[in-house]
């Protein structure tokens, strides 16, 4: 398949807000679930492991009008929650079985409530992770948290969930998120060849197909660019920091390269990447997703970090080993996560002399022409701050 | 109002007493030092005060300071220092508020600069802000800071689960004990804990009685802006004191006395007149400008007969919690487990609901919060939900805790006056 | 007769409605709210009380053989020619009160010279002004400030070029004399004018060969039955402003609700979109409220909304909807903030997108805005009524049929072009029923405690 064929599939299923691949999936053999969940990270190998689809609910994006979503939140919540009740009301969302709401902040926690009340034949359940990182307190909680989900799972889908098939289910996504790490490598490596966009839309693919044909997908999709002619601009190395949660619209992930500024790294699509390790496939498979998420996961607002002198450091090391020349803050309004933790991160940047800016955006954000001049500017600061 | 009328001068004598305790626990903080005292900032759902004073630190909580700055007019400028020092205008005012305090020498109410924190105690519960509030105090203040992860009861209908105490009760033993010793030099000793929590059980028992006084028609009390005072004590830094435990002996007498005579409450205009509207509210006051919104209710006859914001530092009358003293750290577990925003919605939902009905009330009124995604993400679904449950129509304002910036008065009046025709006009109907 | 009145001070407009005691509406004014809110109060009252005399004339002049076959030709010159002498008189008042502001200390040598430029400005608004009172012609406001306000601008920009005098200063000088003019509670002999607005119709109606003295009777009739001035209620915005007491102020809820029911019985839920805020309220059969949601702290796709899209446009506020609906598609606007529109405006416009498309986008947004309002208040019972400003506008009806019937299926909508008078029609029914000892949400007074 050709570089274009891929994205145009990938497109098509991000402009898809009725998710007929999902629906097709979930009719081609009776008895099939989907379970949603919201951003940012859940164990889908448990899911998977299932049998069911584990589908991503990243809001309405910026093609959805909402009315009634509209009505269940105030002006100054983020977007996100009215534009997924909306999806919910409107029936887009009629053939998931489940939704899980991680715990990322206190708007997601409580839509898992709202889901509840709305839609109460609906198996909806509040994901928690702990924020304890020792394996005998937190570690101890979340084995438990995830044997619940395991339980609630078999309940939704009448069959048991063995150790046998989480350890299938784990060794799928191990490869699946070695696939992930392949395509950031690449980019990092040849910005020029892989556009901020096509990532983007090659990782929120990953959001609705199955992890096997999602990791086939990144197979072809790389075979494929290696051999597109593309020309290397004289674009700065940045790192995006802050839409782990609501996503931009489409236009602001062009619009950041158009200005000027290769991505080589983001926190866009956090689901198959927030594991950093393959996660052994034997020994207790409960207590091995627990263990990677306490000791092998990224470093994200929605976690706790317990050293004060580690907090914010990934943002450096990843400015590092990505070679990138500064950061973009872009989180979404009303985002607490991203925007209560952004001053910190600021701080350790300002430490390391890493140069920054930050905006924001809600994802059905209309105008371009803002961030356009802002990413414009720093991408021409930061060329001139290196040529000086 | 006079003043040698008897409740008023017994009023005083509970308020008094307040006022005293509260500018002690100050005076020891900014005194903490020439005291030899640890000092500890914590929050309000949550805390764990009994433990705290188990080892002499000295609880400090930054809530408080805020919406105390707040009713001192103080807090408009502290939060536009932090949104200069980079902190977005969209998120806790709470938080905004704290920091440009800090800015500007944390000065405490008796004018004293207050020590820094010896530790930062935080107790995650119920709010995601205050994970990220201490992150950023610990930024500042360099020194210990213990989490206490109080997982949510997100799931099924609001059971606390053998894992989740478990998870919590380990916390507090491996994880919050060892750094309280390790701060204050103090040994553990889980007999003066037990001591303080029959302390803490017996002032809950007159705190839920003074709550649920409200049930009488007329309410001899407001049980949420005069709620305010009575949970001072016992959300603060005085649960499983003596002094909180004479504190609602006193209270409870004056309002037996209100009881018997008949009498509203009393507004800081006086007594009130004469009850026309019961209300159940949903969501925290607005601070900076308290008495201007409390008004707005007590000038058109409305009593708030409860309210989810008494619940906030800890729910002791809906599923009867009391602290326990024969299984002290278990019971800490639950009283963080059970506090109000650490329950689910639809939960809550039901708790407005049944108080709507236990308290005779004509419906509920949501102050919804900006700063505040906790209390607020799903109001507006409640507040729908009880309207259904209860038959009784509802109705929603919006302010902020202590950003003076998103109070306006002419919007919550109208509305307010809105609701309160509307309740008399479906009377008149009827 | 007794009379009593309802008065909605809104943010942009007051209201006022006069009722009789058989719940006839007699009359009815509007006037912009000032910044005085009382004047605002006395001069929409002084409109519904001209407007109830046109009624009460009217029913004399039934009974006059030579009106019967083009009473509404005579009406509506009586009316027209009654507001030039009304609009002559408060251009004097202007001229007069320019004039003072004329003073030796800030115009030195030039106050002569700048009170003639003056003279001659008005001279020519006084003669232009028959023109705008004619049979057909178009006003661009019925309020006094927009129609001088721009002529004077027009004229006197010249005048001074000409006299060389500086056009700020007399710009000044007629900022501050219309802000004075308009706040002086309305003066002078009413009875003269219409007498006077009489004779000039029957002159320019003398194709059909009247006679004044035939209506002069009936007239004379109608301009002497007392007024009685029972009970005023007041609501709206600026209520607390009134110089009411308490229990003659009800809630704009309540009295839209009302309002809408009186104007269609079968109504349940109802929308009203002013400048300052959305309303959805559900009212029961007897238009007693049952709930109401309002636009949250964020004043997003209030009327306000399009007035600040028209300035952005450098167009009217009515000019919007009329070019709206020549819209061949409709462009899609995200942000109903107030602010930001602006901006995404522009941003559309510089990208080549039509102005009218981008319009009806925007028109969409303020309809996307009130519908999410109206779920919040419980959604749309049948009959649906819709009023404020907005109703009016034409591309905005448009899109909240077409959003409905996706939300809502069938529904029987109810605009009445008057709709504007909504909230004071509300306000004079309770107004009649407390008269009647019936206080239905009436505030009963708080007894000392």
């Amino acid at each position: 398949m050709s570089v274009k064929e891929i994205i145009d599939r990938c497109e098509e299923i991000f402009e898809d807000l009725n998710f007929t691949y999902a629906r097709e999936w979930k009719v081609a053999e009776d008895g099939r679930k989907v379970v949603g969940y919201m951003p940012v990270y859940v164990p889908n190998e448990i899911i998977h492991a299932a049998g069911m689809l584990p589908i991503g609910i990243l809001g309405g994006g910026d093609a959805m009008e909402v009315i009634h979503g509209d009505a269940y939140y105030q002006s100054y919540i983020c977007r996100i929650p009215r534009s997924t009740v909306e999806l919910g009301i409107m029936k887009n969302l009629d053939f998931v079985d489940g939704m899980l709401f991680p715990s990322i902040c206190d708007v997601i926690r409580n839509l898992s409530g709202v889901w509840k009340l709305l839609f109460p034949e609906v198996y909806a359940r509040y994901f928690d992770t702990p924020q304890n990182f020792r394996s005998d307190i937190g570690g101890e909680f979340y084995k438990n948290d995830l044997q619940e989900l395991r339980e609630g799972l078999e309940k939704l889908g009448g069959r048991e969930i063995t150790d046998d098939d989480l350890r299938n289910s784990i060794q799928v996504y191990n490869e699946n998120r070695d696939w992930v790490r392949k395509v950031y490598q690449f980019r990092s490596d040849q910005p020029w060849k892989v556009p901020a966009s096509e990532v983007y839309l090659l990782m929120r693919a990953g959001e609705i197909l199955t992890p096997e044909d999602h990791t086939q997908m990144m197979k072809d999709y790389l075979a494929a660019v290696e051999n597109e002619e593309r020309r290397m601009k004289d674009n700065c190395r940045v790192v995006l920091n802050g839409s782990f949660c609501e996503q931009p619209p489409l236009g602001l992930v062009k619009s950041i390269e158009l200005a000027g500024c290769y991505v080589v790294d983001d926190d866009y699509m956090m689901i198959n990447r927030m594991i950093t390790e393959d996660i052994p496939t034997d020994g207790d498979p409960l207590l091995n997703l627990s263990e990677a998420f306490l000791k092998h996961s990224l470093d994200l607002a929605s976690k706790f970090e317990p050293s004060e002198e580690k907090k914010g450091k990934f943002i450096v090391e990843l400015v590092r080993a990505r070679g990138a020349e500064g950061v973009i803050f872009s989180a979404p309004s009303f985002c607490d996560p991203a925007l209560l933790d952004q001053p910190m991160l600021a701080h350790v940047l300002d430490d390391a002399n890493i140069p920054y800016i930050s905006f924001q955006y809600a994802e059905n954000s209309g105008q371009m022409q803002p961030i356009r001049e802002q990413a414009g500017t720093f991408a021409d600061s930061i060329k001139l701050w290196s040529a000086a | 109002m006079s003043n040698d009328n008897n409740p008023e001068v017994k009023k005083d004598t509970s308020m008094l007493k307040q006022k005293e305790m509260i500018a002690g626990n100050y005076e020891k903080l900014t005194n903490a030092k020439e005291l030899g005292l640890k000092t500890s900032s914590t929050f309000v759902p949550g805390n764990l005060n009994e433990l705290t004073r188990c080892f002499d630190i000295v609880n400090n909580l930054p809530e408080i300071n805020a919406l105390g700055n707040a009713m001192r007019k103080q807090s408009g400028a502290m939060i536009s220092d932090a949104e200069k020092m980079g902190h977005s205008e969209d998120v806790c005012t709470y938080v905004k508020a704290d920091i440009g305090m800090m800015a500007k020498g944390n000065i405490a109410p008796n004018g004293k600069p207050m020590p820094n924190p010896d530790m930062l105690l935080l107790s995650y519960t119920g709010c995601y802000t205050f994970l990220k509030w201490f992150e950023l105090l610990r930024e500042q203040y360099k020194c210990p800071t213990v989490m206490l992860h109080v997982p949510y009861q997100g799931d099924g209908k609001g059971q606390i689960t053998q894992s989740m105490r478990d998870y919590v009760v380990k916390q507090i033993k491996e994880e919050v004990i060892p750094t309280m010793e390790q701060v204050s030099g103090v040994k553990f000793d889980i007999d003066k804990l037990r001591e303080l929590m029959r302390n803490s059980a017996k002032a809950e028992d007159n705190l839920v009685w003074v709550l649920q006084s409200a049930k009488k028609k007329p309410s001899p009390i407001d049980g949420y802006f005069g709620a305010v005072y009575y949970i001072g004590p016992i959300f603060s830094a005085f649960r499983g004191t003596t002094d909180a435990v004479e504190f609602y002996d006193l209270l409870r007498g004056e309002i037996q006395e209100r009881t018997d005579k008949g009498l509203g409450p009393v507004t800081p205009d006086g007594e009130m007149g004469k009850e026309k509207y019961r209300l159940v509210t949903e969501g925290p006051p607005n601070w900076t400008n308290f008495r201007e919104f409390w008004k707005m209710f007590y000038d058109e006859g409305a009593v708030c007969v409860a309210s989810s914001y008494s619940k906030v530092g800890g729910v002791y009358d809906y599923d009867g919690f009391r602290h326990d003293p024969e299984n002290p750290i278990e019971s800490l577990a639950e009283y963080c487990l059970g506090c109000y925003t650490n329950r689910n919605l639809p939960e809550r939902t039901k708790m407005m609901a049944d108080y709507i009905e236990d308290y005779e009330a004509d419906g509920l009124l949501i102050n919804s919060i900006k700063s505040c995604n906790s209390f607020a993400a799903g109001e507006l679904l409640m507040l729908r939900e009880v309207e259904n449950l209860t038959g009784k129509p509802g109705a929603f304002i919006e302010t902020d805790l202590v950003d003076p910036r998103y109070f306006s008065p002419a919007n919550v009046k109208n509305r307010l006056e809105s609701y309160f025709q509307m309740i008399e006009q479906k009377r008149q109907a009827a | 007769m007794k009379c009593f009145i309802g008065i909605d001070l809104g943010s942009t407009t007051t209201k006022a409605v006069l009722m009789d005691e058989d719940k006839e509406v007699l009359g009815q004014g509007i006037t912009n709210s000032r910044s005085n809110y009382d004047t605002a109060a006395a001069v929409s009252k002084q409109e519904a009380m001209i407007s109830t005399r046109f009624t009460l004339m009217r029913r004399g002049f039934e009974n006059v053989a030579s009106a019967k076959d083009s009473m509404d030709d005579i009406m509506s010159s009586l009316e027209r020619n009654f507001r030039l002498e009304q609009f002559r008189e408060q251009l004097d008042d202007l001229r007069t009160t320019c004039k003072g502001f004329v003073t030796d200390d800030r115009f030195k040598a030039n106050a002569d010279a700048t009170k003639a430029v003056l003279d001659t400005t008005f001279n020519q608004l006084n003669d232009e002004a028959a023109a705008l009172f004619a049979p057909g012609a178009k006003r661009k406001s019925d309020f006094f400030r927009d129609i001088a306000g721009g002529s004077f601008m027009n004229i006197a920009e010249e005048e001074a070029k000409k006299a060389d005098l500086s056009y700020d200063l007399l710009l000044n000088v007629y900022d501050k004399s219309i802000i004075k003019v308009e706040n002086r509670p309305p003066a002078g002999d009413m009875n003269n004018k219409f007498t006077r607005a009489m004779e000039n119709a029957v002159e320019e109606l003398s194709a059909l060969g009247l006679n004044a003295d035939d209506f002069a009777t009936a007239m004379t009739e109608g301009l002497d039955i007392e007024l009685e001035e029972t009970y005023v209620v007041g609501t709206g915005y600026g209520r607390v402003r009134l110089p009411f007491p308490k229990e003659h102020i009800r809630s704009e809820i309540l009295c839209h609700g009302l309002g809408a029911h009186i104007m269609y019985p079968k109504t349940r839920t109802v929308l009203d979109i002013g400048g300052q805020d959305t309303k959805a309220i559900q009212v029961d059969t007897a238009g007693i409220v049952e709930n109401f949601q309002m636009n949250d702290r964020c004043a997003a796709g209030c009327g306000r909304y399009l007035g600040y899209i028209a300035d952005e446009m450098n167009m009217g506020v009515h000019e919007l909807g009329p070019l709206a609906s020549k819209a061949t598609k409709v462009a899609k606007i995200n942000s109903t903030c107030t602010v930001f529109a602006g901006a995404e405006l522009r941003d559309r416009l510089a990208l080549g997108e039509k102005r009218e498309d981008v319009l009806a986008g925007l028109h969409r947004a303020i309809i996307l805005r009130a519908l999410s309002i109206i779920s919040r208040s419980g959604g749309i019972t049948d009959e649906f009524t819709f009023t404020g400003g907005v109703a009016n506008n034409e591309a905005a009806v448009k899109e909240l049929k077409k959003l409905i019937k996706e939300n809502y299926g069938e529904v029987t909508i109810n605009i009445d072009p008057e709709s504007i008078y909504t909230g004071a029609l509300g306000a004079v029914e309770f107004a009649r029923r407390a008269a009647k000892g019936d206080l239905t949400g009436a505030e009963e007074q708080l007894g000392a405690a």
